[in-house]
């Protein structure tokens, strides 16, 4: 038997759920957006301000989560600064530690991008904010930076469970690797479906399709690596959690890109719904089969 | 620095009278469980049935009887932290709430600790738990404030058969030493140390004298640090993100015939 069930349950579970699944969104959705800003033309400005539009409030509500989870949510400026000496807290090789600074950034660059998107649209009235977004040099590197950060935050929360002791979590390294992946494909799906309802260029939404499509493909191939990885340990997912898993990838992977190449050119929103639902189930088998164990 | 100090358990002696329990609740001040109402596990004597933040001590009982239940016998084991040489909950700590104390011991220092609860998972034993009194992540200080004025832990003080032994590692490991060397005189060729050498997390600053598999007793046969997969994952999510910006690049640039 692998010495993690010997451990005890860290109880992370609705709230950490919430956050794994949002924290994805946010950082995949600011990515997203800046990789269309990058080398996407004009008419993709729709998408990409909706990108930036999603990603600062679902990083308020990560961190709001975040807080009510901890056992003493009024210190949980304890994970930034020492409270003895009020000087930084950094543990480099804790990812929870270097999580937090990356989710801190993030949401910084979030708010930067967001209101610089409200100076385009003219619903803030300051036209200099507008500097905080692209084209405008200090614009670009906000956004470059908090792609960078975005990705960390979408992929970090598995690279947590990894370095820990606990079942299933501590016995693969593919947990942040699945984690990115399903975080690009969930957040490729919700600005699909916000896409769709807000009126972004048919040449956007193709665009956004096509890299949703793709990612969904590697999403199953890194699934099916993680339960090899697991080896005799993949076992503990005989039973209904197992079972959820199977219903996620046919439901959440194989469905919306049947779904997808059936009627193609046709929009839908039950394969991107579907995408996002497969998204949060995955996460949810990942935290609650290892909660459940010893 | 003092020197390192510690615990060693010889579990051969131990009764299972669970002073080291009650000493312990009582010295720390830690409160009851369930509000004071009894629930009985119905698993032999053992009532408190694990480590958590209100339990820095647990005696385990373990039966062990041959199928026609002619042959048998008890293991009896005080669990407590092991207080790692290399550990995995003051490793991931956020907070830097975890210590390593001037005795070599780990202390979570419940003034800083936040509740994140990262330490419960990170631990290789599963020794610590919330607190719900305090909210915060507790277990065993080997009794820091009583060792600071020369006193000898609680646990230790209230051990009737000297099964749970406080000292300095290098006095512990001589002493382990010599009682593993008299116990096949009398009969007893199983025993063993658990956690005495350097091999299993650098050494544990309370190490164990058992008779059985560590299994047996609810002890992880490899026991490792958390970090052990940081590289490689970081490795595996980076690869992953420059798949992803790729296919990102190439979906978003190569439009087809619609980008005209």
């Amino acid at each position: 038997m692998s010495s993690t069930f010997f451990t005890a349950s860290p109880h992370w579970r609705w709230l950490i759920l919430a956050y794994f699944f949002l924290g994805g969104l946010a950082g995949g959705s600011y990515f997203l957006a800046t990789l269309l800003d990058l080398v996407g033309k004009g008419r993709d400005r729709r998408l990409v301000h909706l990108g930036y539009l999603i990603a600062f409030p679902l990083v308020c509500v990560c961190g709001l989560v975040l807080t009510v989870d901890l056992g003493r949510p009024e210190r949980f400026w304890h994970m930034l600064v020492q409270s003895e000496t009020f000087r930084p807290m950094l543990k480099t090789y804790s990812p929870m530690s270097t999580g937090a600074w990356a989710l801190l950034l993030f949401g910084g660059c979030a708010f930067l991008s967001f209101v610089a998107v409200l100076a385009e649209r003219g619903w803030l009235g300051w036209p200099l904010l507008r500097q905080l977004g692209p084209p405008a040099f200090v614009g670009r590197l906000v956004t470059v930076i908090g792609a960078f950060l975005g990705v960390y935050v979408a992929g970090y929360t598995g690279v947590l469970l990894a370095v820990t002791n606990r079942p299933i979590w501590a016995d693969t390294t593919l947990l942040g690797l699945t984690f990115l992946i399903s975080a690009a494909s969930t957040s490729a799906a919700l600005l699909i479906l916000l896409g769709s309802w807000g009126g972004a260029s048919d040449a956007s939404m193709d665009a956004l399709e096509r890299f949703d499509a793709s990612v969904l493909v590697l999403e199953a191939v890194v699934i099916a690596a993680l339960i090899a990885s697991l080896g005799r340990i993949a076992t503990v997912w005989l039973n209904g959690w197992g079972l959820l898993l199977a219903l996620m990838v046919l439901g959440g992977i194989a469905f919306p890109l049947y779904v997808r190449l059936r009627d193609r050119g046709a929009r839908r929103a039950v394969g991107p719904a579907l995408v996002l639902l497969g998204g949060l189930i995955l996460r949810a088998v990942i935290i609650f089969s290892s909660d459940r164990l010893t | 620095m003092s020197e390192p100090m510690g615990f060693f358990t010889d579990t051969t002696v131990c009764i299972g009278c669970k002073a080291c329990e009650v000493a312990c609740k009582e010295w720390n001040q830690l409160p009851a469980a369930n509000g004071g109402v009894r629930l009985l596990s119905g698993d032999s004597y053992d009532n408190t049935r694990h480590l958590d933040g209100i339990h820095w001590r647990h005696v385990k009982f373990i039966e062990q009887f041959s199928a026609d239940r002619r042959q048998g016998r008890w293991l009896m084991m005080s669990d407590v932290c092991k207080h790692c040489v290399r550990a995995g909950c003051l490793e991931v700590c956020p907070t830097g709430a975890i210590v390593r104390t001037e005795f070599d011991t780990v202390v979570i220092q419940s003034d800083a600790c936040n509740g994140c609860r990262d330490c419960i998972g990170a631990c290789p034993f599963g020794v610590i738990d919330i607190n719900p009194v305090s909210g915060t992540a507790q277990k065993c200080t080997l009794c820091y404030d009583r060792m600071k004025v020369g006193l000898e832990p609680a646990c230790a003080k209230a051990c009737p058969t000297k099964s749970i032994n406080f000292g300095t590692i290098a006095d512990l490991k001589k002493m382990a030493q010599a009682r593993l060397g008299q116990l096949p005189q009398t009969g007893e060729s199983r025993a063993y140390l658990y956690g005495a050498d350097e091999g299993m997390l650098g050494g544990l600053n309370s190490f164990y004298l058992l008779v059985d598999k560590p299994e047996v007793y609810g002890l992880p046969p490899d026991p490792r640090l958390p970090s052990r997969n940081l590289k490689l994952s970081a490795v595996w999510s980076m690869l992953g993100a420059v798949v992803i910006t790729l296919t990102g690049l190439i979906s978003f640039r190569n439009r087809g015939r619609r980008d005209v």
